[in-house]
């Protein structure tokens, strides 16, 4: 029997039809099953005590998970799992902390007496809290958390590339989902072993096969645009991610005995999944997918499922409008009280919002000049240049090396963000924070203009620790007829680094310019509070 | 007499003996050969001809290079072509005494940094001839007082007549004197670099992160003869848009060294983990500061925000007096607050010191050609 639905969903993967509910629940069955036969195994070699805890556990678990819905990990840590181990905590650490001291000392009775009772503690608080189906920890975590504890949040994968455990457990997952794993391109830099490194040359869309229908194909096409950069920028990315989300929607249907409100959200995690392994998701990104989860979770079960369209829609709509548009209208109104005439302002690279605040300086008739600084590989400073001066107004070019002999004639500097992190500090586009750097050592004020939904409650002090690495490939150029680097593979000690994102110190920025105001950089966790309260 | 084709501002009007007394009104005339100055033995035409075509040869040379992307040769070729050409005005042209000689230097030497004014070695090389014209002089005169009179204050006050001196006095050994001197000069230049990778392992050491910009070979020298005995890692930042970087990261990852090329945007990103910055340098200023490639000045300031030392690998002959007339705008200089530290061929100084290094090498009277 069990030959027999292995072959059915061997095939059902290999036509690249989905799997259903059934099969899906099979096979997680059996790779619990293949689990838990290893970990017997390693605990035949291991300290019986605690692990036959842990085995007791992933028995109950099958049991559970079989009646809740299919629930499959994320990278994030879902909100109820803090509660249940820090109520199973309390009991266990009392009876724990004495027992590690005296253990050579008990004999074998008082310890299964502890065990005993332990698990009877933690089965009594899990019939009362409800438990998600979470696979248990594997043998890292057999510490329960302390009580001072808990915002455990796991690492997210995407900066742990040079851990292989890490690794195997993403191509499990995305196995499972049917996605393709995109593997890494060229030599690393040692630095930034813990990152991903892709080819443009080698998209993820030529492992799909056509037509594929577990991924939805507006958002094949927006992977795609992704991936070769024909959408970037921090805004333009987010809105084009939600209007492909709202297509999603349009065209969903709703399974019969599913409800919408969770089935919708498990179908988005494998686009998800997708967009990612195209291109890192930004955090601005990241703030929209919460949004829409939460508003997918929150329709009500009774509401009609053309209705409950309607209404997701919509809010997407308004997220969009309210958060990007008006946003940028507000951030412009107060840009243009700091600009004067006869300023000449700098700018780097192309920031959407950056542009708009300057087109409508223009347009309210201030009078100054810009000098847009550009750097290699992205170029992005033309298209900047491109939009101003079809505006009409007067611009210089230069590229980054030439800051410092262009800055003693400059009174401000305005520049853009990827996103705002919670101790202040900015990230954004490589170079910033050298920008911000030369401007502070010959004193022009540095303005950094963000709408608030790009805030982040990630904290960073340097750029090597979470980056993102574009195809090095990107480097190699053709000077005077020759094309130094072109064989940069074959030299062992060569590597070539492409960095996208820096972050910027918030001593260097004076400024910062949101929808809801002008604060200092270090009010961020402040505004990240506020809005989080009135969620 | 033959017909030479003409370049706009070269007057080759020397060859025409009638007219050694007209001058055109943008370049002075070449001295080379004046009616004032007939010796008794006159050299052949034909040298005097060969010693010229060389001159304009050379000059159009250095019209040619500097077109931003950096001088068609390094700068110790250029020190030494500068150089090999002075001993050989020397040797060949007509003078009788210190006087003329230094005459006729001087004024090739202002048609040469006419020609390229951002190539400061070649007035810096000049400046040392004429020092050394000076010096020989000197010591064929017999009074030992040259070298100490920017010195002491009393001798300045007790010996006033040295400053009316006007070289004027003739010996005969004075030709043969400055030719070897020259000659020594030569020898110290072509073992610059030798002398400052000979450093390079006091400053180096295991497992460190070494930052450079652009392509020296100076800095190239440097870094490969530390990889001999000790494994490090370098970083090169690009230098757009010509990209001399690429050339100086493959040069260095095939003597074995570990080599990552970055974009000049990256280079504050990746400071954090810098251990040294090590760079080269077109002139060295009197104040101890820099005029170098575009973007040093960036790579410096980060390296101060970090406290990362700047190490500037520069041989002696680029240290430049400040000539205001230069048209580099004194916005491309780098102060030497910035700096941590010179290597050069002669040792180790602090920026602080240079002032004092550039009265060794030049007289004050030559700062300005």
């Amino acid at each position: 029997d069990g030959l027999c639905n292995t072959d059915d969903i061997e095939r059902s993967k290999t036509e690249g039809k989905e799997l259903t509910k059934e099969e899906k629940q099979r096979l997680r069955k059996e790779k619990k099953q293949q689990k838990k036969n290893k970990e017997k195994n390693d605990e035949k070699t291991s300290h019986e005590g605690e692990k036959k805890k842990n085995k007791k556990k992933k028995e109950e678990q099958p049991a559970g998970s079989a009646s809740q819905p299919p629930a499959q990990p994320s990278p994030k840590v879902p909100a109820p799992a803090p509660p249940p181990p820090a109520a199973a905590a309390v009991p266990v650490p009392a009876s724990e902390a004495p027992a590690p001291a005296d253990k050579p000392a008990k004999s074998k009775a008082d310890l299964k007496a502890e065990r005993r009772a332990r698990q009877e503690a933690e089965r009594a608080s899990k019939g009362k809290k409800g438990d998600v189906g979470q696979p248990a920890p594997t043998g890292k975590l057999k510490a329960p958390p302390s009580e001072l504890q808990p915002v455990v949040k796991r690492l997210p994968e995407h900066v742990q590339v040079d851990n292989p455990e890490v690794v195997k457990k993403l191509a499990k997952k995305l196995e499972r989902q049917q996605i393709p794993l995109r593997s890494d391109y060229g030599y690393k830099v040692s630095l930034f072993s813990h990152l991903h490194q892709y080819s443009r040359k080698a998209p993820l869309t030529q492992q799909l096969g056509i037509p594929s229908t577990v991924i939805h194909p507006a958002i094949v096409r927006l992977g795609l645009q992704y991936s070769q950069g024909i959408v970037a920028g921090s805004n333009a990315r987010s809105v084009a991610l939600l209007h492909a989300f709202q297509q999603v929607i349009r065209d969903y249907t709703t399974p019969p005995n599913e409800e919408l409100s969770r089935d919708l959200v498990n179908k988005l995690k494998p686009y998800i999944s997708f967009l990612n392994q195209c291109r890192p998701l930004s955090a601005s990104m990241g703030n929209a997918i919460k949004y829409i989860k939460k508003e997918i979770s929150n329709i009500p079960s009774q509401c009609k499922e053309e209705e409950a369209k309607i209404k997701l829609l919509n809010c997407i709509e308004r997220y969009i409008n309210e958060k990007i548009v008006l946003a940028a209208k507000a951030i412009a109104k107060y840009s243009i009280e700091k600009i004067s005439d006869g300023d000449v302002i700098l700018v780097y690279g192309c920031s959407s919002l950056v542009n708009h605040i300057l087109c409508e300086a223009f347009e309210k008739k201030r009078k100054f000049r810009v000098i847009v600084v550009d750097s290699r590989p992205r170029l992005e400073g033309r298209e900047a240049l491109r939009r101003l001066v079809q505006k009409g107004i007067s611009c210089t070019y230069v590229l980054i090396s030439a800051v410092s002999y262009i800055l003693p004639e400059v009174s401000k500097v305005f520049l853009g963000a990827h996103a705002l992190l919670a101790n202040g500090y900015v990230m954004s586009r490589v170079g910033t924070s050298q920008i911000a750097l030369v401007a502070k050592a010959f004193n022009v004020p540095v303005l950094v203009c963000c709408e608030t939904y790009k805030f982040c409650e990630r904290v960073q002090t340097d750029s090597f620790v979470s980056n993102e690495l574009d195809d090095p490939d990107d480097l190699i150029v053709t000077r005077k007829g020759k094309t130094q680097l072109e064989h940069w593979q074959k030299v062992p000690s060569l590597g070539l680094l492409n960095l996208v994102y820096d972050v910027t110190p918030p001593d260097f920025v004076d400024l910062v310019i949101t929808d809801l105001g002008m604060i200092p950089c270090t009010s961020v966790p402040v505004v990240l509070r506020v809005k989080n309260v009135d969620q | 007499m033959r017909r030479r084709h003409n370049h706009p501002d070269v007057v080759p009007n020397h060859f025409h003996r009638q007219h050694t007394h007209t001058q055109t009104p943008s370049c002075p005339v070449s001295p080379l050969i004046s009616s004032r100055f007939y010796t008794t033995t006159m050299p052949a035409p034909d040298k005097e001809i060969d010693l010229t075509e060389r001159i304009e040869a050379f000059l159009s040379d250095l019209k040619r290079g500097g077109s931003g992307t950096g001088p068609l040769r390094g700068s110790a070729e250029m020190a030494r072509e500068t150089t090999a050409l002075l001993r050989r005005i020397a040797a060949q042209a007509r003078w009788s005494n210190a006087g003329d000689l230094m005459e006729i230097i001087r004024t090739e030497g202002r048609r040469m940094t006419a020609a390229q004014p951002s190539e400061t070695t070649v007035g810096n090389m000049i400046r040392r001839v004429l020092k050394i014209i000076r010096e020989e002089y000197a010591r064929s005169r017999g009074s030992s007082e040259e070298t100490d009179q920017q010195e002491s204050l009393h001798k300045l006050l007790t010996s006033g007549g040295l400053s009316e001196e006007n070289f004027r006095q003739h010996f005969a050994a004075l030709k043969a004197n400055v030719i070897e001197a020259i000659n020594e000069l030569l020898t110290e230049l072509e073992g610059t670099t030798d002398n400052i990778k000979m450093q390079a392992l006091e400053h180096i050491h295991s497992n460190e992160v070494i930052m450079t910009i652009g392509r020296s070979r100076t800095v190239e020298a440097f870094l490969k003869d530390a990889a001999r005995k000790r494994k490090f890692h370098v970083i090169v930042a690009e230098c757009a848009p010509f990209c001399q970087g690429h050339k100086m990261a493959t040069s260095l990852s095939e003597a074995g060294i570990e080599t990552t090329v970055i974009t000049d945007a990256a280079i504050f990103a990746v400071m954090s983990r810098v251990n040294k910055v090590i760079i080269g340098t077109q002139t060295v200023l009197a104040n101890g500061g820099l005029r170098a490639v575009n973007g040093t000045h960036t790579l410096a300031l980060a390296a101060k925000h970090h406290s990362t030392p700047l190490i500037v690998c520069a041989p002696m002959f680029k240290l430049s007096p400040q000539v205001r007339s230069l048209c580099l705008p004194a916005r491309g200089e780098i102060l030497s607050k910035l700096i941590t530290l010179f290597i050069s061929n002669i040792g180790g100084h602090a920026p602080s010191y240079i002032y004092r290094l550039m009265s060794e090498l030049y007289h004050p009277e030559d700062h300005e050609l």
